[in-house]
């Protein structure tokens, strides 16, 4: 796994200008472990980038987009912020968390699903709008989202 | 060319509705019916709306389809393509499309920023010099820097991202400062809620972008650049990695661009979700690959930047308008918008309104041309509420201040505020008391905690205002959030604190009779905010 980790900061190297590769070289390694950044990982990138494993650890928990916790296979991201609030975004966070059993920043017990918020992902022109890993949903409505997890549920057997 | 184009709008948006399915379909009908030769299929940008469906146009007939299923794509196919005649069950229905719009858009020439979005292949480098791209770094090279900083200047571009500083300027300070290296940066973080217009400039046309970014590298004297790009932008990340690349390629990028001996390298770096992290100096700390947190200022970025640097931070909008303002000259550009605020702006039309997406208009359109001229009104013909412009840290106003126009001196003028110019129409179903708690909900949690008026002020707002949307508001607590506004502004260290009273002492002046009608009351009077029974209030009965 080390050689890996590895693999990537030497490829973030070549594109680097002094200090400026951290936070892309966490997304690449985030990316490599499904969806969050281990222990083993940062200070691998700490000894490596020479950047202080507090900083490292800083930035990790700065950043929305990051998780030092494993998280769920499906992450799912609802954007919380006006555009999408006065289109019915409030009915999709219900029947999200009453379709998962669980509150923002939980993840269910099967290990399936992490639920979180995000801010306005600039899909408005089909909002309200979620997200699953890296893949976006748009004009969702709570039968929608509700259809989605079942799908998903059913995908993870 | 062949005979028959047709352009498919593919963008961030209209993937989701299906465009990259219903390209790829029409490609494989036209490929089976071996007419490869006749027809040309071509992905475009953004044609600015989403009716619920991809719109789809075929020129040279200029006709524009709206395509919800493979199915509709099958009919177009046969009957335009094949027969020669219009499907006319798909026609696009002009009261609810802005097909008016854009031919008036086209024939009046206000596309200035957005020129080739929708109109040519984003990821091809030659339609896009083919439309005179990189024309104007051609001739930027061949002037002095002074003497393209004084066009710009003189041309009264000012930034697109919100502040609406004078970028001449900003350039000419940048130039002025001796140092070895200088940076260029582009503002690409986009997170006030409601914008979405960088993401559809990168989108529908990446090069515009490089050329302005080149521009400024020559004017200030900087060699290198970076893109700041949201970390939740995966598509326009990969057009914009692409299209460095291509210009890498053709030289416009690179050491000594077009045998001028000036040379610039351009990167993409990304964010990984906080909005401070638009703020400019947050931005530059970020990119240092520290925790998004502003810096204390002066000094300013263009005396001391991205790693202690003279450094220029601009943002999408604001570069795609340099190269247009050198081909065409300032009067050109001049000849667009207010005495103060020239040029065009690109708007996102989102919320209840019929024809949401982006547009461009000139400086000075008011509100109310925005929302039912090119927005088409309200949705499900309901009645308009209020409008909040300018985005989160905009401005709410009601039907009354319709008629104002905007550009940068209407917040000054008439309290409202043109930001990064996101349209945002509310109808009459929501209430005030829970819009204003959702806006300070988001202000709280984005607040990076490093000053105490924003982190607790934020908290304080959020804590009030669910007091209130839960029928347990107090007489004093509209003066308290008056006041927490108040010092937020006044006290806090940076745009973000200081920007906390711009949406909250709007929508209470704006509305207070509505936060009034919450307290001491049984029920919301709009019927959103769910009020519960405290104990207390049960046992005082
Ligand atoms: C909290 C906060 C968030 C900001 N977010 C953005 C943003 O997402 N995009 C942007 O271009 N400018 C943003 N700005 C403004 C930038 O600080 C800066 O003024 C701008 O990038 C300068 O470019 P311009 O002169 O071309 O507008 C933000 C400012 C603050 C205070
Ligand atoms: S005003 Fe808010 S966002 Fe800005 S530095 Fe202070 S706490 Fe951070």
């Amino acid at each position: 796994m080390r050689e890996a980790i590895l693999e990537v900061i030497e490829k973030a190297r070549k594109t680097a200008e002094e200090r400026d590769i951290l936070i892309n070289t966490l997304h690449e390694i985030q990316r490599m472990f499904g969806n969050f950044v281990p222990p083993e990982a940062i200070e691998v990138i700490s000894e490596e980038l020479k950047v202080p494993l507090s900083r490292v650890y800083e930035v990790l928990t700065f950043y929305t987009m990051f998780s030092t916790k494993k998280r769920g296979k499906y992450v799912v991201r609802v954007c919380e912020s006006l555009p999408c609030h006065v289109e019915g975004g409030r009915e999709i966070v219900r029947a999200l968390k009453e379709e998962l059993g669980i509150d923002f920043g939980q993840t269910t017990p099967d290990g399936l699903f992490t639920l979180e918020t995000t801010s306005c992902l600039g899909l408005c022109g089909v909002a309200p709008v979620i997200m699953v890993n890296d893949e976006y949903f748009g004009n969702v409505t709570p039968e929608k989202v509700r259809e989605l997890v079942k799908k998903m549920r059913g995908d993870a057997r | 060319m062949k005979p028959i184009t047709v352009l498919v709008s593919v963008d961030s948006n209209s993937v989701l509705l299906g465009a990259r399915h219903f390209l790829n379909y029409l490609r494989d009908l036209v490929y089976d019916h071996n007419l490869g030769d006749v027809v040309e299929i071509l992905e475009t940008g953004s044609m600015g709306v989403y009716p619920e469906g991809v719109i789809v146009s075929i020129l040279p007939d200029n006709v524009f389809y709206l395509v919800k299923t493979e199915e509709d794509v099958r009919t177009i196919f046969e009957e335009h393509i094949l027969k020669g005649r219009r499907a006319s069950r798909l026609l696009l229905d002009e009261g609810k499309v802005k097909s008016s719009v854009e031919i008036e858009r086209l024939t009046q020439e206000t596309r200035v920023v957005l020129k080739n979005v929708g109109e040519i292949d984003p990821t091809d480098i030659e339609e896009y010099i083919a439309r005179d791209g990189y024309f104007a770094l051609a001739k930027a090279l061949q002037m002095r820097p002074e003497e393209v900083i004084e066009e710009v200047k003189k041309s009264g571009l000012r930034g697109r991202g919100g502040a609406g500083f004078p970028t001449g300027l900003k350039w000419e300070f940048t130039a002025k400062a001796k140092s070895d290296q200088k940076y260029v940066l582009c503002n690409a973080d986009e997170g006030e809620p409601g914008t979405f217009k960088d993401r559809l400039i990168m989108e529908g046309d990446p090069h515009s972008l490089i050329e302005g970014m080149v521009i400024a590298g020559y004017a200030v004297g900087a060699t290198k650049g970076y893109i700041y790009i949201r970390g939740e932008y995966y598509g326009s990340i990969e057009i914009l990695k692409k299209a460095i690349e291509q210009a890498y390629e053709y030289g416009f990028l690179g050491e000594n661009i077009l045998g001028s001996g000036f040379s610039f390298d351009l990167k993409v770096r990304l964010g990984a979700g906080a909005y401070v992290a638009g703020e400019e100096t947050a931005l530059i700390e970020s990119i240092e690959g520290k925790p998004a947190k502003p810096r204390l200022k002066p000094p300013y970025p263009p005396t001391y930047g991205l790693f202690g640097k003279p450094t220029v931070v601009n943002n999408v909008e604001t570069f795609v308008n340099v190269p247009r303002i050198i081909l065409n000259g300032a009067d050109w550009f001049r000849s667009f918008g207010t005495p103060s605020s020239p040029g065009t702006k690109v708007f996102s039309l989102v919320g209840n309104v019929v024809r949401k997406g982006i547009v461009e208009v000139p400086m000075g359109t008011t509100v109310r041309d925005l929302v039912f001229r090119f927005g088409g009104g309200v949705e499900k013909g309901r009645q308009l509420k209020m409008v909040q412009t300018g985005g989160s840290a905009g401005t709410f106003i009601g039907p009354d201040k319709l008629d104002v126009p905007l550009d940068f001196d209407s917040y000054g003028k008439y309290g409202v505020s043109i930001g990064s110019g996101v349209i945002l129409v509310i109808d009459d179903i929501h209430c005030a008391v829970d819009l204003a708690l959702t806006v300070m909900q988001f202000f709280e949690h984005e607040s990076c905690g490093k000053c105490t008026p924003c982190r607790e002020g934020t908290r304080m707002a959020v804590d009030i205002l669910t007091r209130i949307s839960r029928g347990q508001g107090r007489e004093e607590d509209l003066e308290l959030l008056r006041e927490i506004a108040k010092n937020a502004g006044e006290a806090s260290f940076c745009g973000m604190g200081q920007s906390v009273p711009v949406p909250l002492l709007s929508i209470l002046d704006n509305f207070e009779e509505e936060f009034r009608a919450h307290i001491g009351a049984e029920r919301c009077p709009v019927g959103v905010c769910e009020f519960v029974r405290t104990s207390k209030k049960l046992k005082v009965k």
